[in-house]
């Protein structure tokens, strides 16, 4: 005999999970995203990491969301997979 | 008779056992003995029997009517499968169908039926029936989940016999740390008649995995959370101002942040379902005060996937993300209540949606005009956040009765209170300025000479709520996420049907 008969209160979608990308063995070459989420004190972060990635030959473009309180906008994503091969965000304050 | 899936549509029924099809020539009688019709109507259900196959199945007593070899039908399947709503209930089949049919005791009627006449000498002309059995509040639902097809897509979940239905709950992870009411289909089907809208109708995506949620799993998170159905209007609007781009309930969520979604009720619907906007309005005791917001958490949790540890970051959250949710006391008819001031039209129900956590109370028995009352109120929302962040978060300032009378027996409307806290709640830059009394957190020095305002222009909301004795009032604080009202800001939506 079977029980009680409930319904599934959730979206019913299961995830999958995708292995990430390798990591560059090497940023020659490359150009570097420099995302800014919108976080305070996101961008001291960010001018701090542009001034070492020049002393070290690499090339970086910097990037900004409009506000850290909602996913990044599709064509910024869009132009950061085509204009760059390796992100950097600054995640927190 | 009314479906989940469709309302304008019969809901299908399974097939009837072999042993209790009525006859396909003959007639069909529903009682109970309960009944004071049913049993005014025994002598003439003889006479029926005499003139061709009578079938009577009784509702509560399998011996009832004596004599006339009742089939049992406490179970209901036959009352369900007959729409039957009064009893008794004469029907006539011919050909395996139904052809005519009566209720209550009508003699005209119960002549038309039969073609007999001259039924119920003796009995008066008329006498009306009772309710079946099978109408009895929340039967019908129960009735469509055992007999007929609910129409619920979401998929079944069947449990051991043994097993308790409680505890399969938490096992699954859809609670949100408290017991919730299992959605059985009955009860989800009984959620749905809150509502006029069509279960598979699509709400919206709902984050932080943007499922697509439609009414019908609304309903069956609201089941859970414990609402009554007529709270699912209101669940329904939490539902879609949280998903109005600009309250970004994604980033709520995620946030270390204490803050969560605070429901504020406005209209006639708070007076409808019984919420609490007096004594304890924020407290325990209220089940749609406090189901409301649980649901609209459910759907987040359930639905979206946003769920503490994963998405949600917050560092210490607070007791109201699991579900936090009150209405206005709008019984003073001086005061415009916060709907309409957020452009609800007058005798409209909305929801107002904030990002807040709190609560923290402003006792101020002293002050006695509203300028005092106004200065000492901005002393404490200086708090919100910290006393030195300021142009950053929202609040929300709940007057007590006692407090708003100071501002109202002066002539301070809403939109003079709010001015007046607004000039309250400028501060010197000199005093907040990083780094003074050996304080870093702070505004830019270089605004050392400036008057800066605690919250930007729009950003302390202001309800009336509480009971009627206490010279306090309370402060929700809000979230330091919309200090980018173009981006984020709280959202009122209309409550629909």
């Amino acid at each position: 005999m079977s029980g009680i008969r409930l319904r599934d209160p959730t979206s019913e979608t299961g995830s999958q999970r995708r292995a990430r990308l390798a990591p560059p063995s090497s940023l020659q070459g490359l150009t570097v995203a420099l995302l800014d989420i919108g976080k305070p004190r996101g961008s001291e972060y960010i001018d701090r990491l542009e001034i070492r990635l020049r002393e070290h030959g690499v090339t970086s473009k910097r990037y900004r969301k409009p506000t850290n309180t909602r996913v990044a906008p599709t064509d910024l994503l869009q132009r950061i997979a085509a204009e760059t091969q390796a992100v950097v965000i600054a995640l927190s304050d | 008779m009314l479906g989940c899936g469709d309302r304008n549509q019969e809901v299908p029924m399974l097939p009837s056992p072999a042993a209790t099809v009525p006859p396909p020539d003959g007639y069909v009688v529903f009682a109970k003995h309960d009944c004071p019709t049913c049993q005014l109507v025994v002598p003439v259900l003889g006479e029926v029997a005499r003139h061709g196959p009578l079938v009577v199945y009784s509702q509560d007593d399998p011996a009832f009517p004596e004599g006339l070899a009742p089939v049992d039908d406490h179970a209901l399947a036959e009352s369900f499968r007959h729409d039957v709503e009064t009893v008794p209930t004469l029907i006539r089949f011919a050909g395996g169908k139904e052809v005519a049919r009566t209720v209550g005791w009508d003699r005209a009627e119960w002549e038309r039926v039969t073609g007999q006449s001259g039924l119920g000498a003796g009995l008066p002309a008329f006498q009306p029936g009772c309710g079946s059995k099978s109408r009895d509040p929340g039967v019908h639902e129960r009735l469509i989940a055992r007999f007929g097809n609910p129409g619920i897509v979401s998929r079944a979940v069947t449990l051991d016999e043994w097993a308790d239905e409680a505890e399969a709950c938490f096992d699954r992870g859809w609670s949100d740390g408290l017991p919730v009411i299992p959605p059985t289909d009955e009860r989800i089907l009984r959620m749905l008649q809150g509502t006029t809208r069509r279960p598979d109708e699509i709400v919206g995506d709902i984050p932080p995995n943007l499922a697509s949620c439609t009414v019908e799993k609304i309903a069956i998170n609201a089941v859970m959370a414990g609402c009554k159905p007529e709270y699912l209007p209101v669940v329904l609007a939490a539902v879609e101002a949280a998903l109005d781009p600009v309250f970004t309930m994604h980033g709520l969520l995620c946030t270390t942040c204490f803050s969560g979604p605070v429901i504020v009720v406005n209209g006639p619907v708070t007076r409808a379902i019984g919420m609490n906007s007096g004594i304890n309005a924020l407290g325990q005791g209220n089940r749609a005060n406090l189901t409301i917001g649980r649901a609209l958490q459910m759907v987040v949790r359930n639905v979206g996937g946003g769920k503490p540890g994963e998405i949600d970051r917050a560092t210490f959250g607070w007791p109201g993300k699991i579900g936090f949710c009150f209405p206005e006391d709008e019984s003073d008819r001086d005061w415009q209540p916060l709907a309409q001031s957020r452009g609800i039209p007058v005798g409209r129900s909305a929801v107002t949606l904030f990002q807040a956590y709190g609560v923290q109370g402003c006792i101020d028995q002293r002050s006695r005009t509203p300028e005092e009352l106004a200065r000492s109120l901005a002393m404490s929302l200086c708090a919100v956040g910290h006393p030195r962040i300021v142009e950053s978060m929202i609040a929300v300032l709940l007057l007590s009765p006692e407090h708003y009378a100071i501002f109202r027996d002066a002539g301070w409307d809403r939109a003079r209170i709010e001015d007046g806290l607004y000039e309250a709640l400028l501060r010197p830059g000199a005093d907040i300025a990083r780094g003074v009394g050996g304080v870093p957190e702070g505004v830019d020095p270089a605004r050392a000479g400036d008057l800066v305002p605690k919250f930007q222009r729009g950003g302390l909301s202001i309800v009336r709520a509480g009971g009627p004795a206490g010279l306090w009032s309370a402060i929700l604080s809000g979230w330091p996420g919309t200090r980018h009202p173009d981006q984020t800001r709280p959202v009122t939506t209309e409550i629909g049907t």
